[in-house]
């Protein structure tokens, strides 16, 4: 009661109404709106709410996309949102609404314990910081020839990627462990098990994420060794609104008169903005930070003109790094295009695309391997791409790997998702070929094929045929022909042995994904035949009805 | 150091390498012993858990197998149950009832590839009010995505109207079940965890078409519960259908002859392949009312499929319906 009266006492109004709390504030509420956007992106909660708009909000999703691609799909107009706001007060994106830039902060808010004077050096500019904008120049130079690689490293497209494929696993499988401890204690944990972010289905796993995982790790890690590290040297996102910045009608104010030149305000500027000099305007987060350190109050956040004498308003970059970079942007557009991996010529088999997906070099120019399908996919189907399937131009793309799931008949929540229209918005009527798409018929995402050699009815004389037990499509692709063996035990069987009608198949591929032979599946899809692209037909046309 | 502390310390490190010596070298049966000759008893061994029956003898006098065919699907589930003694009979008060419909495939209701949804809250609503269970709860592992399934199905809302709960198939969901006397699933992984604690358990499941073992209906609904490589069972369908009537004795077995799918099996797909059959079937002997569905609902004749043989053998019930039913 004692320390109450205190505390209520020593409470001071304008200090709790300052500028550095509400920034707090407002980084809880959007991390939380990001992590309720990923638990909500599952299949029995989507109900048309908008799970990816912090993806759609992102300006250089819409930039990228835009020189890629020559349009704007959707809803990514709600970009300018963000430059208009960066445009107001500067990059207030990277440290009151970014999730990523939130987590390097609290990240090193727990790790980054020196004292005043080390911090004070860790956070003064240096030269390499220049280096985003030069990242910024490439991606943004492969895009307008039609190369996405933005997804790399955009803030937004990690944050989602690396949530989709690495934490909510790993979330729910600790949760998984703690429920089962819990019902051996006889404690009813329903409640639990429906909070998980994939509730009621095996651990979803997904190929190559232990990279993704390293990924996020290291670049947090580096927290440690140079504070907000990605956000001041790699960042493309912040590099974009840094260039927007210099026209911000607010900034932070040093009052010369005022200033003692005691270099605390140094201590917490998350940006390494030189708030105690020329204050460099491109690379300042607006944390606030620095206001609040001042013992002069020497410092302001206002409207002032801008003042070369004051400040470096533009990024810290020369003509020459900026030809330097455009150089390597036009150069790793040819070499990432001739690698050869991902061609019409010579595609893997198992490059096969979520329904909706638009043809391959769309695809690639619209893709920002945000991952948001894959977090929406319910059978796990869906993965992240590695070198084999999609070449490094498409690494973390989403492929469908059948061994692991199979495309949902009356599923479409991939395409509901995606916010670039990689996967293009589609309904259950046009996925299946029914209804006005009568014509188009269904979208196919590649052809099932037997390998009769491993198949047990045709090769040993075993019953078997799940697949065309599951066979979604009605007339079934996989039929059956009957017929009577005598096995090598002389015991008579009736062998259903399955065969493939091409023309009936959609490449769902729960055929190869339900198939016995578990570690090269008898029967299985390849991407030939997909229906969203010319190139990779099989069929010149159907044969017609099925008699 | 003194002689003290001389002791003192040879005798703590002493101890300590003598019990390390002691857990990793007394024989295997030794209190406390955690050596392991053969490496064998690292391996993970899986209890098994056993089921109990869940059968309820039914009133004297009544038939085995209980048939609705006039009316709402309503009052033919009412007449259905009402043939073989009526629910109440069956289940008690305080209860707490497992309801297996069959919900394998994400398929619209009409489609008649998953237990009808109507029936599904007709038949909790029944429970929860009329016998006054405790709860109900509503658990199928489908081959597709649970949580769509039990969406598109309707089932989870009709449960949810009803006011039972639904238990999707997590990954610690299964544990190791032991049926005596099986011919595949003797020890095999089965979805237990709907199961703790329960009294009654009823099975409610279409009347489908399927190419393999020609009928899916009362007894190959279990097949939903069977975790593992399940894919592996078609290689003796009949076999495991059969096993499949051992492995659980449920309270009842509800046939929902309301939509027939005749043909494409079991996943359907098309409207046109099914067919409206006017039926609610109630029994409490599976195999009578398995048979009499593959020949009155199905069209296909005495021809039965294999595994209701088989599961008569295994002593589930018998297939000779004649005498035993009530056509309401």
């Amino acid at each position: 009661m004692q320390r109450l009266t205190a505390y209520l006492k020593g409470f001071n109004t304008r200090k709790a109404l300052r500028l550095t709390n509400a920034r707090i504030l407002s980084q809880i509420f959007f991390f939380a709106v990001f992590i309720f956007s990923i638990w909500a992106t599952w299949t029995s909660r989507l109900g048309g709410y908008p799970v990816s708009r912090i993806l759609e909000m992102d300006p250089l999703v819409m930039i990228a996309t835009m020189l890629s691609t020559g349009y704007v799909y959707r809803y990514l107009g709600w970009g300018i949102l963000i430059i208009g706001v960066t445009l107001l007060f500067g990059r207030v994106f990277c440290n009151w609404i970014c999730p990523y830039g939130t987590l390097h902060q609290f990240v090193g808010w727990l790790f980054n314990i020196g004292n005043a004077k080390s911090r004070i050096d860790e956070n003064r500019y240096r030269g390499i910081y220049f280096l985003k904008y030069g990242i910024l120049t490439v991606f943004l130079l492969m895009a307008s020839m039609g190369a996405l690689q933005i997804g790399l490293l955009d803030p937004i497209c990690l944050m989602y990627r690396t949530f989709a494929t690495v934490v909510t696993p790993a979330t729910d499988m600790v949760i998984d462990q703690a429920s089962l401890t819990a019902n051996g204690m006889a404690l009813d944990t329903v409640w639990l098990d429906n909070m998980k972010f994939k509730p009621g289905v095996n651990s979803r796993v997904f190929v190559g994420s232990f990279w993704i995982g390293l990924v996020i790790v290291g670049l947090v890690g580096m927290n440690i060794i140079i504070p907000r590290f990605f956000c001041r040297v790699l960042c493309p996102l912040g590099a974009l609104l840094g260039v927007f910045s210099r026209f911000s009608l607010f900034r932070i104010n040093r009052d010369v008169h005022k200033c003692t030149d005691c270099n605390l305000c140094l201590s917490r500027c998350e940006g390494a903005a030189d708030p105690q000099g020329k204050l460099r305007l491109s690379e300042c987060f607006s944390c606030m930070n620095c206001i609040d350190d001042c013992p002069e109050d020497a410092l302001s956040f206002s409207m002032v003109k801008l003042d070369t004498k004051q400040v470096v308003p533009g990024p810290d970059m020369s003509r020459r790094r900026l030809v330097f970079a455009g150089i390597l942007g036009l150069l790793a557009y040819p070499f990432i295009k001739n690698h050869g991996v991902n061609t019409n010529e010579n595609f893997s088999p198992k490059l096969m695309r979520p329904p909706g997906s638009v043809e391959e070099n769309a695809f690639l120019s619209k893709c920002i391997k945000c991952d948001q399908c894959i977090n929406a996919c319910p059978t796990n189907v869906l993965q992240p791409a590695t070198y084999q399937e999609a070449g490094l131009e498409g690494l973390w793309t989403p492929v469908m790997n059948f061994k692991i799931g199979h495309c949902q008949l009356k599923c479409t929540l991939c395409s509901e998702v995606c916010p670039t229209g990689a996967i293009r918005k589609i309904t259950v009527e046009e996925k299946l070929g029914k209804g006005t798409y009568t014509e188009e018929g269904p979208i196919r995402l590649g052809t099932a094929f037997f390998d009769v050699g491993r198949c047990l009815p045709h090769a040993m004389e075993i019953p078997c045929v799940v697949c065309e037990e599951v066979c979604p499509t009605s007339p079934k692709a996989i039929q059956t022909k009957d017929e009577e063996a005598k096995d090598v035990y002389g015991n008579i069987v009736v062998l259903n042995k399955p065969f493939m009608v091409p023309d009936l198949c959609i490449g769902c591929g729960i055929c190869e994904n339900e198939c016995p032979v578990k570690d090269q599946r008898a029967v299985y899809v390849t991407a030939v035949g997909e229906s969203r692209s010319d190139e990779r037909k099989l069929l010149l046309k159907s044969r017609g009805e099925v008699a | 150091m003194n002689r003290r502390t001389f002791f003192r310390r040879i005798s703590t490190v002493g101890g300590i390498a003598g019990a390390a010596t002691y857990l990793a070298a007394a024989p295997e049966n030794w209190p406390l012993s955690l050596r392991d000759k053969s490496g064998l008893r690292s391996v993970p061994q899986h209890t098994p858990f056993s089921l109990r029956d869940y059968r309820v003898e039914k009133p004297f006098g009544k038939p085995d197998v209980g048939i609705g065919r006039q009316g709402t699907p309503q009052e033919k589930l009412m007449a259905a149950l009402d043939a073989i003694g009526g629910i109440k009979h069956y289940v008690q008060p305080g209860d707490i009832v497992l309801l297996k419909p069959n919900v394998a495939f994400d398929r619209a209701p009409n489609l008649g590839a998953t237990s009808n949804p109507e029936l599904v809250e007709l038949i909790i609503k029944m429970l929860l009010v009329d016998c006054r269970a405790q709860e109900v709860r509503v658990a199928d592992n489908p081959i597709e995505s649970p949580a769509d399934c039990f969406e598109k199905s309707k089932v989870r809302f009709a449960t949810e109207k009803g006011g039972g709960r639904v238990y999707l198939p997590d990954s610690n969901a299964f544990k190791m079940l032991n049926t005596p006397g099986a011919e595949l699933i003797e020890h095999w992984w089965f979805f237990q965890r709907p199961f703790t604690n329960v009294d009654k358990v009823i099975g409610l499941a279409p009347v489908k078409d399927h190419n393999l073992c020609h009928a899916s209906m009362g007894i190959k609904n279990w097949y939903g519960l069977l975790g593992g490589t399940r894919n592996q069972f078609h290689q003796d369908i009949h076999g495991i259908v059969s096993d499949l009537s051992i492995m659980i004795r449920p309270t009842m077995t509800i046939l929902d002859g309301t939509h027939i799918l005749m043909q494409n099996g079991p996943t359907g797909g098309d409207p046109s392949n099914v067919k409206p059959g006017h039926t609610v079937i109630a029994s409490v002997d599976p195999v009578a009312s398995d048979a009499w569905a593959f020949e009155h609902l199905l069209e296909r004749g005495r021809d039965y499929p294999q595994y209701l043989f088989k599961a008569e053998e295994k002593g589930s019930g018998s297939i000779n319906w004649d005498g035993r039913i009530r056509i309401v």
